[in-house]
């Protein structure tokens, strides 16, 4: 293999990274408040209100029922309203972030309804404001599933940068498609889908590895 | 100090109503322990509920000494609630929190500066015996001491009531009794009026001064433990009093005497005494006694002797000032 091309690698290597590490921090930063929201206001939340609940509800399950590739090539306009531009990496971050979103907040959902209905009954009772049971009992308890939805995300976004490369994303997913794809190179195929491998083994790793420190139960 | 008025608790569930508390009156005095007691889904739970509006009721008055606490606004319940303390069955600790962290959690809500809430917590830990647990996490401790910390932290706010929703339940017999006399300590040196909720007579005999009986979400009976003990009067009354059918007490066919001992020394031989003296052959049919800090508890049921040795036998525990109760068995 040429040294061009493991060049080339190297930078898709850096361009995934980049648009999967933004991506879902960008994604956490407004999924988390989504997830709490629909977990608070479910008819057993400490909120409850069911048409918060029913309207969120629904716009998450609408764009998570939206194929990914479809998404990236709908929202196109808006893709380039926000950073200018339709291709390269950056430009991929967007449809990224709008796919995960919901996932998130349904990771975030899911990891909060983990946490023991007892408990928060006792924080309740020991006259605790909604805010500070969200804050103080809810997301720590639920802190150790919540990374590991985090793994699960990251893993999924992964998937989603690669299939950018179709339309004009960067990263190792675009390598991948233009030079294994369009121009037959088997080899060049075989090694970026082996460090994707390598990539989301090395996520799951560290996350598993973390979740294991920081878990008290 | 709490005061509950035609308290009735409805839920709705698909298609049917439950009633799970029915027109319940109570009136618990300060500085006392109460107990509710009854079989599962007798309601208690839901009724404790109700006291710190944990269940809103459907309809009826909860006081807290002279506040009516449905009209309360939810700032105001929230300083409420931090004036009843309670604790659960499951001990409900926040896993991902130290131990002297837990106990710091009620202050923190209440506004206290985190060294202060420290310091304070760490008091705690000493009075209820875990100070040498304070930085391990709850996973690591055992049942008895787990529920140790949640009396510490249900205490850290000084609160006036503290409420015991199955506290024992879960517990070993041993490590229960270290924790009633946790309670009673508690009730005795810091006068918090404590208000218990079990399924064991035992709990109840060993520091409740009284009792409410629940059956079906309705107070069936209620009075001082002595006099509910001695001669129970609700259905429900007798069933958790007097020995269950498949208990080694089992079913005696034969009329009976019942004597109670409620806190007369362990040491005591009183059946000894009680035979040399009213010179009686006494068949004993069953017993069901504890020795509680010295103190003996339960009963003990006898056959019933001849009338003239009955005379003697009763004689002889009147003047031990012993509680007893004739118990004719209907031979249906």
């Amino acid at each position: 293999m040429s040294s061009s091309i493991i060049n080339l690698l190297l930078q898709g290597i850096g361009e995934t990274f980049y648009m999967v590490i933004v991506s879902t921090a960008v994604a956490y930063l407004f999924g988390i408040p989504l997830g709490v929201l629909v977990y608070v206001t479910d008819k057993n939340g400490i909120c409850k209100n069911s048409i918060i609940n029913m309207v969120a509800g629904f716009v998450i399950n609408v764009v998570r029922s939206i194929p990914f590739l479809i998404l990236l090539v709908a929202i196109l306009p808006f893709t380039r309203l926000v950073v200018g531009t339709t291709i390269g990496s950056t430009a991929t971050i967007v449809p990224l972030v709008v796919a995960a979103v919901p996932f998130v907040a349904r990771m975030v959902e899911s990891s909060l309804k983990e946490v023991d209905p007892g408990v928060i009954e006792a924080a309740k009772a020991m006259g605790s404001s909604p805010w500070q049971i969200i804050c103080k009992v809810i997301l720590p308890e639920a802190k150790p599933s919540l990374l590991v939805g985090g793994t699960i995300t990251l893993a999924t976004i992964l998937g989603y940068s690669a299939m950018a490369g179709f339309v004009g994303g960067g990263g190792l997913g675009a390598i991948a498609v233009n030079y294994g794809y369009y121009r037959y190179q088997t080899d060049v195929m075989f090694v970026t889908v082996a460090l994707l491998v390598i990539v989301v083994q090395v996520f799951q790793e560290a996350g598993i590895r973390l979740v294991n420190h920081i878990d008290k139960r | 100090m709490i005061r509950l008025e035609h308290v009735t608790k409805k839920f709705k569930t698909k298609g049917n109503e439950v009633i799970a508390v029915n027109d319940v009156s109570l009136d618990i005095n300060k500085g006392e322990i109460f107990g509710i007691i009854g079989f599962s889904g007798a309601g208690k739970s839901t009724l404790v509920r109700c006291i710190n509006l944990l269940e809103v009721p459907t309809s009826g008055a909860v006081y807290f000494e002279d506040t009516d606490l449905m009209k309360a606004d939810k700032k105001e319940l929230r300083a409420y609630r931090q004036k009843i303390g309670m604790i659960f069955q499951q001990f409900n600790l926040l896993a991902q929190r130290t131990v002297l962290d837990n106990v710091c959690y009620p202050l923190e809500v209440a506004g206290m500066k985190k060294k202060e809430a420290r310091e304070r917590a760490g008091e705690l830990l000493e009075l209820v015996g875990i100070a040498d647990k304070a930085e391990a996490y709850p996973s690591q401790l055992s049942g008895g001491q787990k529920q140790r910390v949640a009396i510490a932290r249900a205490l850290s706010t000084n609160p006036e009531v503290l409420l015991c929703d199955e506290a024992t339940s879960a517990l070993d017999p041993i490590t229960t009794r270290s924790i009633l006399e946790l309670l009673k300590n508690i009730n005795k040196n810091m006068g918090v009026t404590i208000i218990v909720i079990t399924h064991e007579m035992k709990v109840v005999e060993q520091i409740c001064d009284r009792v409410a009986i629940m059956s079906k979400g309705s107070v069936e009976e209620e009075g001082t433990v002595q006099s509910v003990f001695l001669s129970p009067q609700s259905e429900t009354g007798k069933k958790l009093v007097l020995p269950e059918e498949k208990e080694p007490v089992s079913s005696p066919t034969k009329n009976y005497l019942r004597i109670v001992f409620d806190g007369q020394s362990s040491s005591e031989p009183v059946l000894a005494d009680l035979i040399l003296e009213s010179n009686a052959k006494l068949n004993i049919l069953g017993a069901n006694t504890e020795d509680i800090g010295g103190s003996a508890y339960g009963q003990m049921l006898i056959e019933k002797p001849d009338q003239e040795t009955l005379e003697r036998v009763k004689n002889y525990l009147d003047k031990k000032k012993m509680s007893y109760e004739e118990v004719e068995v209907d031979r249906a």
